[in-house]
């Protein structure tokens, strides 16, 4: 009797149990490998959707849910941020209450101070050099921090920095005890994260696979994850994700190989694309003796640029770029020099300056033969060298691998390895008023300090670019990038060629995906159904 | 024997050393910045330093190898730089998935090899001799890298029959024979196996053609024997020198393939060096290539000793 009636109990448990099929998203990654999981993500700002802003929260974050136009700074785990009147190197940043990481400790300014430490302080206990490595050139500006109680916490910066909230988007909180559990060890650590986000790690396959899944007790409830489970597969060859999405091996990838987009989209795959903070770009040497001395041969080169011809070689994976960011930023502006295709007035120039497609000015540009955020590096260059050729500019390239390429821009153009190269070819994240303008021209940002790479000085831009640094209005701060940008544009230290739009392929059962217009996504907007 | 073992050992010492050597000048005479793998591109000149001297890069050249070496003979190969992770851990199940990969190629290889060799040996100068010699020297010729690309492209790509990258539908963790994995290992199985196949059959064709030339397949047939039973001994003749080519061809994959693996995502031994040499994750390729290099090393080792055994004449020798 006892056995009939387990039986029928175990037969009700099985029949009576609710149908739940857990929902899974594969996501065909580009990186080689999971970026690092204990905090602040390796492998540049693309790695942060990964394993940063998953598993753990920023004080303050980027707006990543909405596409149709550039995001904001928004409250994060901190519910807001404001200088002290009294003393602008001092910003206050109050803390979210009732906020637990993911083993159930509670968030609070404790927290915060010890993982400031973490990343900065190399004689604290927890002090991780790998991590320190990824954000600490992130946070330039941090002097000090201190706690003011419970739920405040102060960071003292070096100098008046209005653009300081922009640095904290790279600052990610881990929990100080999980890490004390874990026998104080980063690698156990990074096996075991513990944050605030909205996903929680299940399993790491280290260089195969990470699996998230949702963290139903997330502080934001409107950043739920869509999908129960996520799981991130690093296919570095863009034909092997392709190829993977194709069989129904993931189902988005990141980054398709431009050739085979018409394949793609005959298998009723759907590409994603949206305005991006990168411009792919030579980056001139204003150097005494560079030929970019003379402003007339940077607007001709930049004029000779066939950006249309430019997106079908990139089967339209990309955005004609006219300026360092796109037309949409609010910090465009308005150059009084129009970026277009005008091979006329780009030979007049050049004929101006005493050059012609008979008598050639012949330089050299260092380029990359490939990498992250290089694009189709070679094909590029290539037909750009015969659009230079076209007007009376004949370049040569020196090719390097990308790592070799960072060298000689973070040396800068006067650095005795860049003798007789005029110009250099690393692609740009534009992300911020940092990233976007001041490290690259603003006059003080000049090698070792910023990537100022050719030493362009343009005394105004100056003046503007410190005055935005000392404006706290947003508002305000935008019209004064904007103008700094105007005069930029005008004064053509770079060749702005293509803006990457960051390509997705979804296949059709992925129903739901907002694509910020950011490096920085929102994997809590993939969903199936 | 046991001194015999003893000697060969000694003579290992300085080639082990060597190799030591060679792996830790070889990294680091390679262009590029060590730290590459863990700072971002803008970080700056300052920062640099300092994490080179964080992690002993500032240190020379000779001191930098003296603590490296101390550190491998205790059996600890470091951190990989990019990971934090052991490098030993790391390498050693890379390795086992190569090892399984290579296994399932050279069985592969061999099947074929020696059939398609037999078949052109014992049919010398006929279509079929034709037909095995150019499927043979195919597979030598083609790159198999492409052969691997097109496979992906018409078995996974347009047919879906297979899966195009990785190991297994949860990773090589818990790798298992079944039908599940196996799925994942046919392909790029199939595109190593084609160079092992091409070599085999081709060394089986050349020594089918030359048993049956010899004395003692006259007399068989002179006694009257059945063409299948002259194969037979044929087989059995040839069968010792194509397991051996077999054995070499087995070494040689297990050197792993990066072309292969990068193609399929599969993650072995040359799939982490492939990483390991694009993030110049220095401890990580330094390991990667000492613990193949000491594989074939030990290799030799047991060839030199187990020869002996068979044979005590190369002991004299």
């Amino acid at each position: 009797m006892r056995f009939l009636s387990s039986l029928l109990s175990l037969i009700l448990l099985v029949g009576g149990a609710p149908a739940y099929a857990e929902s899974v998203v594969r996501y065909g990654i580009s990186l080689a490998d999971i970026p690092l999981t204990s905090g602040q993500p390796d492998r540049g700002a693309g790695a942060y959707q990964f394993t940063g802003y998953t598993l753990y929260d920023p004080l303050v974050a980027w707006e990543m849910d909405v596409a149709d136009r550039p995001g904001k700074l928004v409250p994060g785990l901190a519910t807001k941020w404001e200088v002290d009147p009294a003393d602008k190197k001092k910003w206050i940043f109050t803390l979210r209450d009732g906020v637990k990481f993911h083993d159930g400790s509670a968030f609070d300014a404790d927290a915060v101070v010890w993982n400031l430490a973490k990343v900065l302080d190399d004689k604290a206990p927890q002090f991780d050099k790998r991590q320190s490595a990824q954000v600490k050139p992130r946070l330039p500006s941090v002097a000090s921090w201190r706690k003011i109680d419970d739920k405040t916490v102060e960071i003292t910066t070096k100098e008046v920095d209005s653009f300081f909230p922009y640095q904290m988007l790279w600052f990610l909180v881990s929990s100080p005890a999980q890490y004390e559990t874990l026998g104080r060890d980063w690698d156990k650590f990074a096996a075991s994260p513990s944050g605030t986000g909205p996903f929680k790690l299940d399993k790491l396959v280290p260089r195969e696979r990470a699996e998230l899944i949702k963290n139903a007790d997330y502080w934001n409830k409107s950043r739920l994850p869509k999908t129960d489970r996520m799981v991130l597969i690093p296919m570095p060859e863009a034909l092997s994700r392709t190829n993977a999405l194709l069989a129904g091996q993931v189902d988005l990838i990141e980054t398709p190989a431009p050739d085979v987009v018409p394949r793609l989209k005959q298998a009723g795959m759907t590409i994603v694309t949206n305005v991006t903070p990168h411009v792919w770009n030579y980056h001139l040497s204003m150097l005494p003796g560079s030929p970019w001395t003379d402003v007339r041969l940077r607007r001709a080169l930049n004029l000779a640029v066939d950006r249309d011809a430019m997106l079908e070689l990139l089967n339209g994976l990309g955005k004609p770029a006219i300026g360092q960011v796109d037309p949409s930023s609010p910090w465009f502006g308005t150059p009084s020099f129009k970026i277009k295709h005008d091979v006329a007035e780009a030979k007049r120039l050049v004929k101006e300056a005493g050059y012609s497609p008979e008598k050639p000015l012949k330089t050299t540009f260092v380029i990359a033969q490939g990498g992250t955020g290089q694009m189709l590096s070679l094909p590029m260059n290539e037909f750009l060298q015969e659009s230079f050729k076209e007007i009376g500019i004949q370049v040569d390239f020196k090719v390097v691998e990308l790592e070799a390429l960072y060298t000689y821009w973070r040396k800068g153009a006067k650095d005795e390895m860049s003798a007789g190269l005029t110009a250099n070819n690393i692609a740009y994240v534009t992300s911020d008023p940092l990233y976007a303008i001041i490290r690259f021209f603003h006059s003080g940002q000049v090698a070792p300090t910023g990537v100022n790479w050719g030493y362009y000085k343009n005394e105004k831009v100056d003046a503007i670019l410190d005055e935005a640094k000392q404006t706290f209005d947003p508002k305000k701060q935008d019209e004064l990038m904007a103008a700094a940008h105007g005069l930029i544009v005008d004064d053509a230290p770079l060749v702005w060629v293509v803006h990457d739009t960051n390509p997705h392929a979804l296949s059709p059962k992925v129903k739901k995906f907002v694509q910020a217009q950011h490096w920085f996504q929102d994997l809590t907007t993939i969903g199936m159904e | 024997m046991l001194a015999f073992t003893l000697n060969r050992l000694i003579y290992v010492t300085p080639v082990a050393i060597g190799v030591t050597v060679v792996c830790f000048l070889l990294v680091h005479i390679t262009p590029g910045d060590p730290l590459t793998a863990i700072l971002p591109a803008d970080a700056t000149l300052e920062l640099q330093e300092q994490m080179k001297a964080a992690y002993g890069f500032d240190k020379p050249l000779p001191v930098q190898y003296a603590l490296w070496f101390w550190k491998v003979l205790h059996g600890d190969l470091g951190n990989s730089i990019a990971t934090g992770r052991p490098v030993a851990t790391e390498v050693l199940r890379a390795v086992k998935n190569t090892l399984i990969l290579a296994t399932v190629a050279t069985m592969i290889g061999f099947t074929f090899g020696t059939l398609f060799g037999f078949v052109a040996g014992y049919f010398r100068d006929s279509w079929l001799d034709k037909l095995a010699s150019f499927i043979s020297v195919l597979g030598v010729s083609v790159p198999h890298y492409w052969l691997g690309m097109v496979l992906v492209i018409v078995f996974a790509a347009q047919l879906g029959w297979l899966p195009p990258t990785g190991a297994g539908p949860d990773g090589s963790g818990d790798w298992r024979p079944d039908a599940a994995h196996l799925r994942y290992i046919i392909l790029p199985a199939v595109t190593m196996s084609v160079i092992p196949m091409g070599v085999i059959a081709r060394t089986v064709r050349a020594l089918v053609g030359d048993i049956l030339s010899q004395d003692f397949v006259e007399a068989l047939r002179a006694k009257g024997m059945s063409e299948f039973g002259v194969f037979r001994h044929v087989v059995t003749n040839a069968a010792p020198t194509a397991l051996a080519v077999m054995g070499l061809q087995l070494g040689y994959l297990l050197g792993g393939s990066i072309l292969i693996e990068t193609v399929f995502s599969w993650p072995g031994s040359g799939f982490l060096l492939n990483a390991a040499i694009f993030q110049r994750d220095l401890p990580l390729l330094q390991g990667t290539i000492l613990i193949l290099a000491m594989f074939f090393v030990m290799l030799n080792l047991a060839v030199d000793v187990l020869q002996t055994a068979l044979d005590p004449r190369i002991k004299r020798g």
